[in-house]
C-alpha cells in the first residue's frame, strides 16, 4: 500500500492512508446478529500485509475510495464501514488468507440480490493490491432473509403439485442440444416421458434460433407432455426455456407455456439476478414451477483462488427464488468434489445449515422457514450409478440422465424406463434396510431381471466413469472425486 | 396400460413381505400410515377415499397390513395406495406413497384436444373408467 504523505494529519488529512488505519480493520469487532458476514479468500500482492488487504476489501466493498474524502465526515461513517475483523492464513497454501468481513444490514436494499452483489462483489475483484480474490461464503442474517420470499413453490409444494413422493425425480435434457426441428424435438419429449421420466428439459442454449423458434418448440413439446400424461396417468413436465433477450420476451414465452398447461418453465443464470427475481415473482403468481440452469457459473466459480464460490450463488438463488437449481452430480462428467457438493445441497435444501469446514461451509445459516430448492444433478450420469447418486445426493433431487436416456440402444422410452426401474429398485432396497451403496450393482442386476431395458443400459454404460481430480476442494482435507 | 403413480410402479407388484418392509421403514421414521382407494386414477385426483383415519404411532406393521388386506377384500376393483405422512417441521407432507393394489384391467386415458387459435390446443385428460358411475367402473364388485 501507499503510505500516508501527511501522517501528522491523522485519519482526516488529505491524501492516501492505509485502509487498516481508516477503520476497516477492527480485530476487536464482534459481529452483530444482524450483520451480513463474508468469508473472502484473499491473495495479497507481495509486500501487502494480509490485514491491510482484508481492510482494503472491506473498504472497497463498502464506503471507501482510494483517498481520504472530507464528505465522510457528513455521515455516521463508522456505522456504514464494513469491518474486517479476522484474517487467517489458509493451511498448506502460501500467500492465501481467509478474511472475515462484517457488513451493517443498512448497506443493503431489501429483497435485492442485485444490490447485495453490487456491494459485495461490485468493484473489489479488480483491485490492484490483490492478486486474486474469492468470495467463499456469506452469512445472511435472518432479518435480511425475511425480505425475500424465496422459491415460488419449494420442494414440498413441488412434490404435492406433481403428486410424486418418496423417490428422486427423473429428468433428461433433449439431445442433440441444437438443430432438431420442433416436430422432432417433441418426439424426444414424448418418448422420454412416456418411458418413465418425470421431466424433460430444454438445454441452456435452446432459446429461439433459426432452426427452431420458441413458439413452435413450445407447441410440439406440450403435445408430447400431454400424450405422455395420458400414457402413464402421471403428471409430467418439460422445462420450457423462456430465456430471451428482454424481460418482455421472457414474459411472452412464459405466458404461452402456462396457457398450454406446462407445470414448469426454466431460465438461464445468464439473464441476471434482476431478471431471475422477476421471473420468480411471475412463477409464484402463475403457479408454474421455475427451473434455473446455472449457465456460465463456472466462469467465475471454479477456480479456487478467484471468483465466487457456487455455494454463495446457490444462496442468492434460494433467496431470489427458484424451485430447481443445478448443483452437481459428484460422479458425472462435470466438476464436483463430494464434500463440496454436499455443502451446495445442504445450502439449497436444509432449514438450518451448521458451519462445516469439510463441506466448505464457513458460517451457520438459518433460513427462517424459507422453502428449499430442489437440486438438480445433471451431466454424464447413467443408471449404473444410481446407488452412488442416491447415497451422495439423497431423495430430494432431480437426477437428469440425458445421454443416458436418449442414447439407449433400444430407444428413448426404453432408456427412460431403465432409469426409472433403477431408481425405484434402489429406493426400495434402501427402505428395506439394505446397504445399497455397497450392494448397488447387485441390486441393479436383480432389478434388471424384470427389465430388459435396464439390463441393456447396464451392459452399455455400466463401467463408464469420469475420474478426474476436482479443482475446488475443501481446505481442511483433500479428498479425491469418488 | 399401467398407471405408474406412486414410488414403485415400475417394479413388479409388491408382495406382502415387500409391503411390510416399506411399512417398517416408514413406521421406524415416525411417519403416520394411511390406506387410500379410488376408481378415478386421473393424475390430479388428489383426494383418494380414506380407508379409515391415518394410523399414528404404530408399534409395528401388522395393523397397517391388516387394513391393506381388508381394503383389498372390500374393493378388489379399485386402486389402493399406502401413504406415509411426515409431520416434521419443514416437511409436513407425504413422505412416501406407493400402489399396493390395482384393478384387474386398466383401460387408461383418452386425451381430448380442443383446437384454439394460432395452433394452440387445450388438452383434457379423461379416464375411460370414469365413464361409468363410481362403484361400477372396473367391473362388478
Amino acid at each position: 500500500m501507499v503510505s500516508s504523505p501527511e501522517k501528522d494529519a491523522g485519519r482526516w488529512g488529505a491524501g492516501v492512508i492505509p485502509y487498516a488505519q481508516m477503520g476497516y480493520w477492527q480485530p476487536d469487532y464482534e459481529p452483530k446478529g444482524t450483520d451480513v458476514i463474508a468469508a473472502f479468500r484473499i491473495t495479497p500482492q507481495p509486500g501487502v500485509p494480509p490485514e491491510e488487504a482484508g481492510a482494503a476489501v472491506a473498504g472497497e466493498s463498502s464506503t471507501a475510495t482510494w483517498t481520504v474524502v472530507w464528505t465522510d465526515r457528513l455521515t455516521a461513517y463508522d456505522h456504514y464501514q464494513a469491518k474486517c475483523y479476522r484474517v487467517d492464513p489458509v493451511p498448506g497454501t502460501d500467500g492465501q488468507y481467509i478474511a472475515l468481513i462484517a457488513y451493517e444490514l443498512d448497506l443493503f436494499e431489501e429483497g435485492s440480490i442485485a444490490n447485495l452483489t453490487s456491494s459485495i462483489i461490485g468493484n473489489v475483484f479488480g483491485f490492484k493490491a490483490l492478486k486474486a480474490l474469492r468470495l467463499e461464503d456469506l452469512r445472511i442474517p435472518t432479518q435480511y432473509v425475511k425480505t425475500f420470499q424465496g422459491p415460488p413453490h419449494g420442494i414440498v409444494m413441488e412434490r404435492e403439485y406433481l403428486n410424486k413422493f418418496g423417490r428422486p425425480l427423473l429428468g433428461a435434457t433433449t439431445k442433440p442440444k441444437l438443430g432438431l426441428s420442433a416436430r422432432n424435438y417433441g418426439r424426444v419429449v414424448y418418448e422420454a416421458l412416456r418411458g418413465g421420466l418425470d421431466f424433460t428439459k430444454d438445454d441452456e442454449n435452446i432459446n429461439s434460433q433459426p432452426f427452431m423458434r420458441w413458439r413452435d418448440r413450445f407447441l410440439y413439446s406440450m403435445e408430447g407432455v400431454q400424450r405422455a400424461q395420458a400414457a402413464t396417468g402421471e403428471v409430467k413436465g418439460h422445462y420450457l426455456n423462456v430465456t430471451a433477450a428482454s424481460m418482455e420476451d421472457m414474459y411472452e414465452r412464459a405466458e404461452l407455456a402456462k396457457s398450454l398447461g406446462s407445470v414448469i418453465i426454466m431460465m438461464d443464470l445468464t439473464v441476471g439476478y434482476t431478471a431471475m427475481t422477476s421471473m420468480s415473482k411471475w412463477a409464484r403468481a402463475n403457479g408454474v414451477l421455475l427451473h434455473l440452469h446455472r449457465a456460465g457459473y463456472a466462469t467465475f466459480a471454479r477456480q479456487k483462488n478467484h471468483g465466487v464460490n457456487f455455494r454463495v450463488v446457490a444462496k442468492w438463488c434460494r433467496l431470489l427464488g427458484v424451485d430447481h437449481l443445478h448443483a452437481g452430480t459428484v460422479v458425472g462428467k462435470l466438476e464436483g468434489d463430494p464434500n463440496i457438493v454436499a455443502g451446495y445441497y445442504d445450502t439449497l435444501r436444509l432449514e438450518h445449515v451448521a458451519a462445516n469446514p469439510l463441506h466448505g461451509i464457513y458460517f451457520e445459516q438459518d433460513w427462517a422457514s424459507m422453502p428449499g430448492v430442489m437440486p438438480v444433478a445433471s451431466g454424464g450420469i447413467h443408471a449404473g450409478q444410481v446407488h452412488q447418486l442416491l447415497h451422495y445426493l439423497g431423495e430430494d433431487v432431480v437426477m437428469q440422465f440425458g445421454g443416458g436416456t436418449i442414447g439407449h440402444p433400444m430407444g428413448i422410452a426404453a432408456g427412460a424406463s431403465a432409469n426409472r426401474v433403477a431408481v425405484e429398485a434402489m429406493v426400495k432396497a434402501r427402505n428395506e434396510g439394505k446397504d445399497f451403496l455397497r450392494e448397488g450393482e447387485e441390486i441393479l442386476r436383480l432389478a434388471a431381471r424384470h427389465s430388459p431395458e435396464l439390463q441393456v443400459a447396464l451392459d452399455t454404460w455400466g463401467d463408464v466413469s469420469f475420474d478426474y481430480e476436482s479443482t475446488d476442494t475443501p481446505d481442511v482435507l483433500a479428498t479425491p472425486t469418488a | 396400460m399401467r398407471v405408474t403413480q406412486g414410488a414403485f410402479s415400475y417394479l413388479p407388484d409388491l408382495t406382502e413381505q415387500e409391503i411390510r418392509a416399506q411399512l417398517d421403514y416408514a413406521i421406524e421414521k415416525g411417519w403416520a400410515i394411511s390406506v387410500e382407494l379410488t376408481d378415478d386414477p386421473h393424475p390430479r385426483n388428489t383426494y383418494w377415499e380414506m380407508w379409515g383415519l391415518p394410523m399414528f404411532e404404530l408399534a409395528g406393521a401388522d395393523a397397517a397390513l391388516d387394513e391393506v388386506r381388508r381394503c383389498r377384500e372390500a374393493f378388489p376393483g379399485h386402486y389402493i395406495r399406502v401413504c406415509a405422512y411426515d409431520p416434521t417441521l419443514g416437511r409436513q407432507t407425504t413422505a412416501l406413497d406407493f400402489i399396493v393394489h390395482r384393478p384387474p384391467a386398466e383401460p387408461g386415458f383418452r386425451l381430448d384436444r380442443q383446437e384454439g387459435p394460432d395452433r394452440t390446443v387445450r388438452y383434457t385428460l379423461h379416464a375411460y373408467a370414469t365413464q361409468a358411475p363410481p362403484g361400477g367402473r372396473y367391473g362388478p364388485r
